[in-house]
């Protein structure tokens, strides 16, 4: 294939925010009929790149050029009538309106300003079918699962004339299958002259579909690869600047733990959310949840920090029998929760990062107890550093933070209170290889220190590489408990997840 | 100086002073205090004397606000402390005795923390939204001051209570030491202590506060309680001004004015961050141009045209969008001196 004009070319862009550079000079293209992945850590302006090319943000350097004309978005509605449509890493879309209205939302089919419902409905259906979705268009987008969310939102990204379509983080939430089917969309689409750029923290799906990437580190361009020639550890070393004797540090499996049954959970179920499972967690021990997206992972730790109510069954902590009917209950026993819905049930974007850090403290000790300031300061500096969160300036709206380093201060919340059962949901899902691998080793850390960590994650690689145990889920139930020596593989993981039984 | 023009209540000081030089403009001696009787006098004493009440009900309504709710029942609050108060009062034998006036004084606040709670158990232990549960007292609330004068003006003869709205403390009048004192201990409460923290914590994200660990439903009641606290002290300096306890009009409309004070002093109604230095900011903003209406003679028949385009503006002064797309130019222009249209036609290429 010979080179084609560019549709894309952005050169020399500049964006800075109040305190932080975010991209400096860096240039950019993008060919028809390829995908191309913008590849660099948190932070490292990939996020940035998109906005000011969707016209989120306006640039402060350098010029854009769509199919050889300079152009500049206002808004994002400006940039998808030139032919730019995106799909935001978490899903833009309105939950309480149907799948159909969310597809057409701002240009539904209309007859002298009535709106074609039927029209639209079997656009929507025809849409979805193509893209291989199953899925009710009338039905309400809230009774969907997050991942057809997703789907959703690219069938809608899609169906505007699309020259360009930018797909940030689409993957994240999605199980194999289901990533499988939007590659094949994806190459669809790519088949049409659509240039699609593609943003993922995953590089095996980054090696499988994108055919050239784009390296940013710290805002600035590290450089242009064609996937074939750059070998995955080269691609990582650019991305974080250094080696990987880090990463490989961590491959290892843990040491032992020997530590007294912390958390006995016994047929503790709630209805509808998890069937009656029995668990025990001991100190020091790091225990590893693996299961499908909607295995009950998430319900069934959420049920041992008291988020939810249990329906039945018992729960001891320290060999007590408590009840935990509410967070503030669990956190007295000195259990900690990082949901895995970052925006919706851990950030409070208006307040800045040293109030974000300190909250899960200050809500312990009660409103008439407050932190004195010189102790708010040295505890904030305290976890700054010691998890690396970037800009390291406690007075930034945790809003303006890249999402690991927000995944980071949440950690950070919680390491603050010292617990003894650290209940992480998916803490690195949506973040770089860098951030990731600071969270797993902290993890580590953390576990050999004594405390005891329950870690929610979808990928097997990771769940292996950090736990004692392994519990698995399936169907909202668990229905094995490993322990993870030699013998236990992501192949043989996958075999108990899809089987249902420990073979 | 870039930091002075981006802070957020650059503006409401902006209108505020604008709207008292334009009253030093029609009268000359606009801001000259003076000292009579021991007791000062001027326009501006007036202002805060006459904007107390205003001030008052809009520091508890930021913090509800704060929390991302609204309470629209401040008003009728108002009328019911005022109607209790006179209604105690005018039972007593003696209307001069210290103590029987304080007694219902008491009551009446009482009786206001009682209608906050129930506000708050409506929001945050049943659920009803915010809007809802606060009408119903609001429409609740009038019946029930009538209720309380029995349909009539409640006319009271009572020195000790008239010094609470009308009377004098330190040169000062009573009110505005009152609304000082109010001002000075929420801002220890909230700032001091970690009640603003954890108030804009629940506003700015309840799910998450949930899952720290806040008691959001204790602290939304609390808050929605303290709101009515101030609205009853509010209904006090109201009919203590002018002896009397009217539950048809006492604080009729004020829950608007209030809400309008809080956002002019930058709190959003999302909930979230909020600014009490703001909210009495927005309220003496409000409180000036009622004033101004009147002393530069505005036909009373368009007084309220006036006050809703002096809102309008302090409003799209607040927004950041407003600004964005108005003063953007200005602000991204080089400072090296060029012919300006040349310049303009740059920009709205880059733009």
């Amino acid at each position: 294939m010979a080179a084609p004009e560019p549709i894309l070319r952005m050169r020399g862009i500049g964006k800075q925010f109040p305190g932080v550079r975010a991209l400096d000079g860096v240039d950019f293209r993008l060919l028809p009929g390829e995908v191309h992945a913008l590849m660099g850590e948190n932070g490292a302006g990939k996020s940035t790149l998109i906005k000011v090319l969707t016209g989120v943000y306006e640039i402060d350097a350098g010029q854009i050029e769509l199919a050889g004309r300079p152009v500049a978005f206002s808004s994002p509605l400006a940039a998808q009538q030139a032919g730019i449509s995106t799909v935001y890493q978490e899903v833009n879309l309105c939950t309480n309106l149907t799948v159909a209205e969310n597809i057409f939302a701002g240009r539904e089919p209309r007859r002298m300003g009535r709106i074609l419902w039927r029209e639209m409905r079997r656009r929507a259906a025809e849409l979805l079918a193509r893209l291989e979705i199953d899925v009710d268009v009338t039905a309400p987008l809230s009774s969907c699962s997050l991942a057809v969310q997703q789907m959703v939102a690219i069938a809608r990204a899609v169906d505007i004339d699309a020259r360009v379509l930018i797909l940030d983080e689409p993957t994240s939430s999605l199980d194999a299958g289901e990533v499988a089917q939007l590659f094949r969309v994806m190459r669809r689409l790519k088949d049409q002259g659509i240039a699609i750029l593609f943003v993922s923290h995953f590089l095996d799906q980054v090696y499988e579909i994108a055919d050239r990437m784009t390296v940013l580190r710290n805002g600035r361009l590290v450089g242009e690869y064609r996937t074939a020639e750059l070998p995955q550890v080269e691609l990582v070393a650019k991305m974080i600047g250094r080696e990987l004797a880090e990463l490989k540090a961590l491959e290892d499996r843990p040491p032992e733990p020997d530590g007294a049954p912390l958390i006995e959970a016994r047929e503790l179920s709630r209805t509808g959310a998890i069937q009656p499972f029995s668990l025990t967690i001991h100190r020091g021990e790091v225990l590893g949840l693996a299961g499908l997206l909607g295995s009950g992972r998430t319900e069934l730790a959420r049920l041992l920090f008291g988020a939810d109510h249990a329906t039945s069954g018992t729960l001891r902590v320290d060999g007590k029998e408590t009840a935990l009917r509410t967070p503030r209950a669990a956190m007295g026993h000195g259990i900690a929760f990082c949901s895995e819905n970052r925006r919706a049930e851990g950030l409070v974007p208006g307040l800045t990062v040293r109030e974000n850090l300190l909250l899960a403290l200050q809500a312990t000790r009660g409103w008439a107890r407050p932190l004195p300031r010189a102790r708010q300061e040295e505890l904030v500096e305290k976890y700054i550093n010691a998890l690396n969160i970037r800009p390291a300036d406690p007075e930034q709206l945790v809003r303006n933070l890249s999402g690991g380093n927000q995944q980071k201060v949440l950690l950070a919340r919680w390491l603050i209170l010292e617990p003894r059962l650290l209940i992480l949901d998916e803490p690195t899902r949506g973040i770089d290889v860098g951030a990731k691998t600071e969270i797993q080793r902290l993890v580590a850390e953390l576990s050999g220190g004594g405390m005891a960590v329950l870690f929610v994650s979808a990928e097997l690689e990771e769940v292996l590489r950090l736990s004692h145990r392994v519990g698995v889920l399936r169907d909202r139930r668990l229905v094995a408990e490993l322990e993870n020596g030699e013998q236990l593989t992501t192949d043989r993981l996958m075999e108990t997840i899809a089987s249902g039984a420990a073979s | 100086m870039r930091e002075l023009l981006r802070h957020r209540l650059l503006w409401p000081v902006v209108v505020l002073v604008l709207l008292l030089l334009l009253n030093v403009i029609y009268n000359n001696g606009f801001l000259s205090i003076q000292v009579k009787d021991g007791h000062l006098y001027g326009n501006l004493i007036d202002i805060l004397r006459f904007g107390a009440p205003l001030i008052l009900v809009a520091i508890g309504m930021t913090l509800v606000i704060a929390t991302g709710g609204i309470d629209l029942s401040v008003g009728s609050v108002v009328a019911i402390a005022g109607a209790m108060a006179c209604l105690r009062i005018s039972d007593l034998g003696d209307q001069g005795a210290v103590g029987g006036v304080l007694g219902a004084i008491g009551v009446a606040l009482v009786l206001c923390l009682v209608l906050g709670a129930a506000n708050g158990v409506l929001v945050a232990a049943i659920g009803v939204q915010p809007i809802v549960a606060t009408l119903i007292l609001m429409v609740a609330g009038r019946g029930l001051a009538q209720l309380i004068t029995d349909g009539q003006i409640i006319t009271v003869n009572s020195p000790p209570y008239k010094l609470f709205g009308g009377g004098y403390w330190l040169t000062l009048p009573f009110g505005i030491i009152v609304v000082a004192v109010v001002v000075v201990l929420t801002a220890l409460l909230t700032r001091r202590l970690a009640l603003g923290l954890l108030i804009e914590s629940v506003g700015g994200n309840a799910e998450a506060s949930r899952l720290v660990g806040i008691r959001s439903r204790g602290l939304t009641i609390m808050v929605y309680t303290f709101c009515a606290l101030c609205a009853g002290i509010a209904g006090l300096i109201i009919s203590s001004n002018v002896s009397s306890a009217d539950g048809n009009n006492a604080g009729l409309w004020i829950e608007l004015d209030a809400i309008l004070a809080v956002v002019i002093g930058g709190t959003s109604l999302m909930g979230g961050r909020f600014s009490l230095t703001g909210t009495v900011l927005g309220a003496l903003v409000i409180q000036t141009l009622t004033t101004t209406i009147y002393s530069i003679g505005v036909p009373p028949e368009t007084t309220l045209l006036f006050k809703a385009l002096v809102v309008t503006l302090v409003c799209l002064a607040q927004s950041p969008a407003f600004r964005a797309k108005v003063f953007h130019r200005r602000r991204r222009r080089p400072p090296a001196p060029a012919p300006s249209d040349e310049i303009d036609e740059k920009v709205s290429v880059a733009t």
